[in-house]
Order: structure tokens, then C-alpha cells, then sequence
């Protein structure tokens, strides 16, 4: 019974909840601020590869296969491997400008590369599943290829992607927690140097309720959208 | 870009293309003065789309050449684009964009492929929805519309790029029998507005009515062509007699 309280009290001392608060938030600022800029970087990067990705013609082949090459990539190799190779690796290069910036925007590159890999493929999936036709439509009433794709395909294919995409922001969202390793002062790690300052854990209960507490609003926002288009789809069998 | 002053206003020549192994068409060979209008019929498969593909150059034409208004198509530096908007296609499934209100679909190519201004394309577009009485659906959105409604928006958005040409694919195909009519009737309007036209289509009894000339395609052929009457009263080819009498039979049933 002993240890049990022990761990009781290491966990949930109401105490060092007071004390840890502040700390804490002053750390996810943090990560709302990577959380923002990620993915508003993550949209329009993950665009624009989906696009490349797609050129038709033997002219831009070279563009495809480097498209590949980055979705393959960053898709295969693990956030935190992401994170040192860009935290510890830019600042090695002494390229004067991108081997001076903070660690924070460190981070928000790391989340970038990865989450533009998985969000192109969710763009891709998008523009594939609007039908040739409507393309042939546009194409047919003259406009151009990137007309068609701007006016046409891409406003289908980004109503119909919206849920997954969310789902990847939500993934992201808590992601930004892993670029502590290369030492930025977010939420998670001033869990961490609290929770080594004081001996207990309630600065990590802290830190988990921040993150559920911006996940829980977007993940039913995600189901909510979910529902409707199901339901739309259901009206139109009909 | 080469010019041809004399001459129809479409010229296919020799025509020729391939899916694969499969020859979808074997050396057309077809004229359409301006103003006039030509039916292609003939059984699915025969190529009867797949000609009118090529003509908005959705398709490569492999082998041959066809001219438009003395542009040649079928030549590597033609502009695509500025082609098509000469060009009016109209497709059996309508194609309308359905994230955009009836009166943007109708506005989107003026405004973007001819760069005009937002007023003026509205006033390009607002008499053709008037026209076919559709001017109080200009909000709604497609899926709002019937299917001869669509069609009907799907026919003026087209022609809302002013073109010397429209093609027409099959255009009443998906429709219930009692929204044909309302299609047709604009159709007609069109011919004798002079606006020339081909078109592909199952509806014998309206080629008869505004066809110029009739060609029936067979496995990528014309196998016979000329006027309406000769076509539907005294057809030469046993193909064509066969096609028809098949036809004819399934509107006996229906």
C-alpha cells in the first residue's frame, strides 16, 4: 500500500500542480507556435510537391521522380532522426543565414519535412479521386492545365481531403513535443526539468492535458466533417 | 501555324488512331461546311466519341489531318488552348463543376481562358441562362438541377466562349426520355442560328430533322454517308440497313 501511495502522490500532489502550471504553459507557447506555423507551411508545401507529382509529359519526369524521392524519405525515416539531422546538422554546415537560426525553427523545419511528405500523399489521393472528366471539361473550354488544376481539380480535391488532413494535423500537433531533443524549451521538456527539479510527475499530467486539450476540439471538428459528408453521400444514393 | 483559305470549315483527312493494339479509327475522311450540321451515327464503340475527341484535341490524332477554320490541329506548335475556346465540346455525363453555382460554371472559361472582366462575362452569361429559361437556378448549385437542366447549362457554358464550332457527344444518352425534348429543342435553335455543329447521337429521328448529313461509322469507318433521307429511307450499305432496322426495333420496344 505504501508504494502505491507513493506513486499516488508523485502523480497527482495537488501541490505541484500550481507550481508546475506555469512553467508548462510557457512551454506549449511554444509548441502552438510550431503547431501554427507548421502548418500553414505543411499546406502549401504539401500542394505544391502533390501538383509537381502529378505533371503529366515526359518534360517533367525529372520533377515526379524528385518528388518521390522526398515523400519516400521523409515518410521512411522517424521524426526525431528528422529532428537531430536538422537541429544539429544545418548548424554544422556553417552556411552563414540557415546555420544561424533558434533551435525553435529547427523544429518547425523538422516537423515541416515530414508532415509535407504524408500531407502530399493525402493532397495526391485527393486530386486522383476527381473524376478525368471534370478535368477534360475544363481542359475542353480552353484553359490551361494549371487553370483547370487551380479552378477545378484542386477546390474538389481539398473539400474531400479536408478529413484526413486534419488527422495528420492532429499527429503533428503532438509531434512538436519531439523536437525537445534537439533542445527547445517546449511544454514537454519543462515537464521535464520541473519533474527533475521538484521529484514528482504532475508537471507531465500538465503537459499531456495542454495537448488533449487542443487535440480533443480538432479531432471531433474532423469526426463532425466525417459525418456531414457521409451523410451528403447518402442523400445523393438516393 | 499553317492557314487554308479555301476549303470547309472542318477538314478530316485520313484520320487514324489506335488505343493500344485497337484501331478506334481508320482513315476518316470527312468535310462540314460552315453552318451546316453532321450526325455521326452508328453502334457504341464504333468511334463516333472518340472522332469528336480528336477534333478538341482531347485525343492524339495519330495519323492524318484535320483543319479547323484553316487551323491545322494536327501540328506540333498548335496552341492547345486557344484552339479550344474556337471549340465547343458538350459531353453525355454534362461534366458540370459541381463545387461551382450555374452561373460560375458558366463564367469560369470567359473570365479565365479569355481573361475577360467579371461584368462582362455575367452579361455574357446571364442571357444564355435566360435563354433556356434557367436564369432563377443561376445560384444553385448542380446537383440542385435535373438532368436536362444540367445538360442544358452544361451546352451553354460552352457556348458562352463564343465558338465556331460545337461538338456534341451523345448529349441526350443519359437522360430520362421526357428530358430529352427540352435538349433537343435548344439543339435546334443552335442549328438554325447557323452555328456549325457535329454531333454524335442515337436520337435517328432528330438527325433526320437538322442533319445536314448523316455519316453511320462502323469499327472506326464511315461506311456510308449523305443527306438524312437517303440515309434513313434508302440506306446503300448492308451494315447501315442492319444498324437502323436494330435501332428502329429497340424503339419499338421502348
Amino acid at each position: 500500500m505504501h508504494a502505491f501511495h507513493q506513486v499516488i502522490h508523485a502523480f497527482f500532489n495537488p501541490h505541484s500542480y500550481t507550481l508546475a502550471m506555469p512553467d508548462v504553459w510557457s512551454g506549449f507557447q511554444l509548441n502552438l507556435r510550431m503547431m501554427a506555423i507548421a502548418e500553414v507551411l505543411v499546406l502549401v508545401l504539401a500542394l505544391g510537391i502533390a501538383i509537381l507529382r502529378g505533371l503529366p509529359g515526359p518534360a517533367a519526369r525529372p520533377l515526379r521522380a524528385l518528388a518521390i524521392a522526398y515523400a519516400d524519405f521523409f515518410r521512411g525515416t522517424p521524426i526525431i532522426i528528422v529532428a537531430f539531422l536538422v537541429g544539429f546538422g544545418l548548424p554544422g554546415l556553417q552556411l552563414g543565414y540557415i546555420s544561424s537560426r533558434s533551435v525553435t525553427t529547427y523544429g518547425v523545419i523538422a516537423l515541416t519535412l515530414v508532415y509535407t511528405a504524408y500531407v502530399t500523399e493525402v493532397y495526391r489521393a485527393g486530386i486522383e479521386s476527381v473524376h478525368p472528366s471534370q478535368r477534360a471539361a475544363a481542359r475542353s473550354l480552353g484553359l490551361s492545365y494549371m487553370q483547370a488544376m487551380r479552378y477545378v481539380v484542386v477546390p474538389q480535391a481539398v473539400r474531400r481531403v479536408i478529413p484526413p488532413l486534419l488527422n495528420d494535423f492532429i499527429g503533428l500537433q503532438k509531434d512538436t513535443a519531439i523536437v525537445s531533443v534537439i533542445g527547445v524549451a517546449e511544454a514537454a521538456q519543462s515537464a521535464g526539468q520541473f519533474s527533475n527539479r521538484n521529484g514528482d510527475f504532475p508537471s507531465y499530467v500538465v503537459a499531456a492535458v495542454f495537448f488533449i486539450l487542443i487535440t480533443i476540439p480538432l479531432a471531433r471538428f474532423t469526426d463532425h466533417l466525417v459525418m456531414k459528408r457521409e451523410r451528403l453521400e447518402r442523400a445523393q444514393a438516393f | 501555324m499553317s492557314t487554308n483559305g479555301n476549303g470547309a470549315f472542318v477538314q478530316i483527312r485520313g484520320v487514324s488512331k489506335w488505343f493500344g493494339d485497337l484501331q478506334v479509327l481508320d482513315k476518316i475522311t470527312l468535310d462540314v461546311p460552315e453552318h451546316n450540321v453532321v450526325c455521326l451515327i452508328g453502334a457504341s464503340g464504333s468511334g463516333k466519341s472518340t472522332l469528336l475527341r480528336c477534333l478538341n484535341l482531347l485525343e492524339q490524332v495519330e495519323e492524318g489531318e484535320i483543319v479547323v477554320d484553316g487551323q491545322r490541329l494536327t501540328h506540333d506548335k498548335v496552341d492547345v488552348n486557344d484552339l479550344r475556346r474556337k471549340i465547343g465540346i458538350v459531353f453525355q455525363a454534362y461534366n458540370l463543376f459541381p463545387h461551382m453555382t450555374v452561373l460560375q460554371n458558366v463564367m469560369l472559361a470567359p473570365r479565365k481562358a479569355l481573361g475577360i472582366s467579371r461584368d462582362e462575362a455575367e452579361e455574357r452569361a446571364r442571357p444564355l441562362l435566360r435563354r433556356i429559361g434557367l436564369e432563377a437556378k443561376a445560384d444553385a448549385f448542380p446537383d440542385r438541377l435535373s438532368g436536362g437542366q444540367q445538360q442544358r447549362v452544361a451546352i451553354v457554358r460552352a457556348l458562352a466562349m463564343q465558338p465556331k464550332l460545337m461538338l456534341l457527344d451523345e448529349i441526350t444518352s443519359a437522360l430520362d426520355p421526357q428530358l430529352v425534348t427540352d435538349v433537343l429543342q435548344l439543339v435546334r435553335e443552335l442549328a438554325e442560328s447557323g452555328m456549325t455543329m457535329i454531333l454524335a447521337t442515337h436520337e435517328m429521328g432528330f438527325a433526320r430533322e437538322v442533319a445536314d448529313k448523316v455519316c453511320f461509322l462502323d469499327a472506326g469507318c464511315i461506311s456510308e454517308e449523305g443527306p438524312p433521307e437517303q440515309i434513313f429511307s434508302n440506306p446503300r450499305e448492308p451494315r447501315t440497313r442492319q444498324f437502323l432496322s436494330r435501332v428502329l426495333e429497340a424503339e419499338k420496344l421502348a
